[in-house]
């Protein structure tokens, strides 16, 4: 596959006088379609490609065989027991709808702020979390035991005449995930209608033609419609905006609304807020690195992107290292024994291993991008996005295990492991998760491709030209002179 | 430049006619002069939103927002409806059709628990306002429509990729063939063409 030239710009340099460019080497509209989409209209993935939807579609199918065992043999295969009683299934959805929140928060809420670097990473940040939605939608539902009674989570008339019980923050999570993933797959998929309208007026097939005519509704590109259009977009972001902060608060209240000691506390769900946007990010790093290497992509989702990124991982990891010592600061200001002694079980007793991953991976690890050569070095960004992943499940798993496992009194203690079922339907989730991303970013636009081409320079009708990329190559002798570190 | 197909698609039959533009600025300008020579049955098909190119062309705010607004409206009144009919309330409707809701009693707090039901009622808010802005936004744009005569030129085809399009249409009470035609080429595009029905 070719790609386009990526000639050596360094836009990560701050220069006052001139906006750095955010859209490298295209100067024309039909160059960005055409560059964006070569991968989607190649008849032939890359190998590569092809190698990982193998493994993903492997994994996932791992994941569909442990939930038939599961609902064929009961909940005994897994490690759940009587104090630990949410043991895996639970860690493992808190980590998937925290993935999530990055998505939301890089369409609507960098949205919002005119932050106009997040149009090349948007779209499949949107993805990203609707997928994540799907692997973290999994887990409760199969974590209830008889999962042929689901419906029993809905509002719905039975012949018991029973109703969900309102006043439970398990009810409020089925309502703030239920809505956030139907929030997000709108906002999804409206977002790409007038992409979708460019695939299929470019389709060579009529396969093609039809798949895609269908899903772009016809859109015509009239500025009639472009006028609702970018106000419901508006609208979306200003809604989902407080939605992707109450879903992420909703799940903390599981948590906190119980009287756990290390669970029953305040600073749960703006410390759950920081943490799943923390991981999220983490994630959209880890899927961004590879994509824009495989499908071409470097002149969008430039190293000032995943600067941007990485400065982002770095404040959220300081928020959460912050939340993780003012819980034990308050543990013992409280003076309340259990709790102070869960705080102490959790770094020095049994899961202790686990805690210190948690600090290691979560604390220390982004701190590295207080430094300029390691937030422009793509092997140390990758790595540590994929060190703060494993960091933020470890987190998970100390919050959920060790506050279950020693809780009050000492003779309804009880110690907590996974078996061998519990792990493979993690991995699974990967699989799910993964498959659902690669069959994305080959058959959808995987950049939002109108919304580049309106922070491009030739964009702006009166010719100002205070919109981005004001630099152009010849005046800008700095970014010449500038080394790529790619 | 100047030479329109439109002779080769009878009166009837024709849409109307597209102007051609490869630039922003050429597309706002001719979008300001088809708004001040006083047509009204206009559009601009383009392959994002140029920005103020909707003022311009003398587009009146939606009424969108207004619509988002009911739409959550709803979604709260639903929502606390739902949750105090079925947790906190026993009655029967005009003595006739018993409402039987689940009263549960935890730990003795109120069966009509305001700041329990908050989250529910938040998330359905926002649930149905999001609900009322896409599909609102597809009701009021038309869509999904499948055949429209802009989408059936091949040329116009650039219109969702690097080209701008001003389109009169035929049905315009100011149109007259030769006017809107000669309108057009004043404005400087790259090419005129007819649009068949």
């Amino acid at each position: 596959m070719t790609t386009a030239p990526v000639n050596k710009i360094d836009n990560t340099i701050e220069d006052p006088e001139n906006r750095p460019q955010l859209i490298l080497n295209h100067t024309e509209f039909s160059s960005v379609t055409t560059d964006i989409l070569r991968a989607n209209e190649s008849s032939k993935a890359p190998k590569s490609w092809y190698f990982a939807l193998a493994i993903s579609f492997t994994m996932m199918s791992m994941l569909g065989a442990m939930i038939g065992y599961l609902i064929f043999t009961g909940v005994g295969v897994w490690g759940n027991n009587n104090p630990v009683a949410w043991g895996y299934p639970i860690v493992n959805f808190v980590f998937w709808v925290g993935i999530g929140h990055a998505g939301t928060l890089i369409s609507a809420i960098l949205f919002l702020f005119r932050q106009k670097w997040r149009t090349a990473i948007n779209r499949f940040a949107e993805a990203m979390t609707i997928f994540a939605v799907i692997c973290a939608g999994t887990f409760p539902g199969i974590h209830i035991g008889r999962v042929w009674l689901a419906y029993w989570l809905f509002p719905i008339p039975n012949q018991m005449d029973m109703w969900p019980q309102f006043r439970s923050p398990l009810l409020w999570d089925v309502f703030a995930v239920g809505t956030y993933f139907t929030v997000s797959l709108l906002f999804w998929y409206l977002g790409m209608v007038p992409d979708l309208a460019t695939m299929r007026d470019r389709a060579t097939s009529k396969v093609k033609q039809l798949v895609y005519g269908l899903l772009s509704l016809g859109w015509r590109g009239s500025m009639r419609h472009w006028h609702r259009y970018e106000r419901a977009y508006l609208l979306l972001a200003a809604l989902a905006t407080p939605l992707v902060l109450s879903v992420h608060s909703v799940v903390s209240f599981d948590f906190a609304v119980s009287q756990l000691p290390g669970w029953h506390t305040t600073i749960f769900p703006p410390y759950f807020v920081a943490g799943a946007i923390f991981s999220g990010f983490a994630m959209v790093m880890t899927l961004a690195i590879p994509a824009r290497q495989l499908w071409g992509l470097k002149n969008f989702i430039t190293m000032r992107h995943l600067e941007n990124m990485c400065k982002v991982v770095l404040f959220t990891g300081s928020i959460v290292g912050y939340a993780y010592s003012m819980e034990f600061f308050i543990a013992w200001y409280s003076g309340e024994i259990y709790e102070s002694f869960t705080f102490i079980n959790r770094a020095f007793g049994p899961y202790g291993w686990a805690y210190w991953i948690m600090v290691s991976c979560n604390v220390l690890t982004p701190q590295i991008f207080w430094f300029k050569k390691a937030r422009n070095n793509i092997a140390i960004i990758f790595t540590a996005s994929l060190l703060v992943n494993v960091g933020m499940w470890f987190e998970r798993f100390v919050i959920v295990v060790t506050s279950l496992a020693n809780d009050f009194l000492p003779s309804s203690w009880g110690m907590y492991e996974p078996t061998w079922v519990d792990v493979v339907t993690f991995l699974g989730s990967f699989g799910l998760f993964m498959t659902f991303f690669l069959l994305f970013i080959r058959f959808l636009p995987i950049l939002a491709i109108a919304e580049l081409k309106s922070i491009m320079p030739i964009a702006d009708p009166h010719g100002h030209g205070h919109s981005y990329n004001e630099m152009s190559g010849e005046t800008n002798a700095q970014a010449e002179l500038a080394e790529e570190d790619e | 430049m100047s030479e329109v197909a439109s002779n080769t698609i009878a009166r009837e039959n024709l849409y109307g006619l597209a102007a051609e533009f490869a630039t922003t600025p050429g597309i706002y300008h001719a979008a300001e002069e088809a708004h001040s020579a006083g047509y009204k049955w206009f559009d601009c098909l383009v392959p994002f939103p140029v920005h103020g190119l909707d003022r311009a062309m003398g587009v009146k705010m939606t009424i969108l927002p207004i619509l988002v607004f009911f739409g959550g409206m709803l979604g709260l009144t639903l929502a606390c409806c739902l949750q105090i009919f079925t947790n906190s309330l026993e009655f029967d409707i005009w003595a006739l059709i018993p409402v039987v809701g689940y009263q549960y009693d935890v730990s003795g707090k109120p069966l009509l628990g305001a700041a329990a039901f908050v989250p529910v009622a938040f998330e359905m808010t926002v649930l149905f306002s999001a609900l009322t802005a896409v599909f609102g936004t597809l009701f009021l744009n038309k869509l999904p429509m499948f055949y429209h005569p802009t989408l059936k030129h091949p040329a116009l085809a650039r219109a969702t990729d690097d080209r701008f399009y001003l389109v009169i249409e035929a049905r315009d009470p100011k149109f007259r063939l030769d006017e809107v035609e000669a309108f057009l080429n004043s404005l400087n595009p790259e090419t005129v063409i007819a649009l068949e029905k």
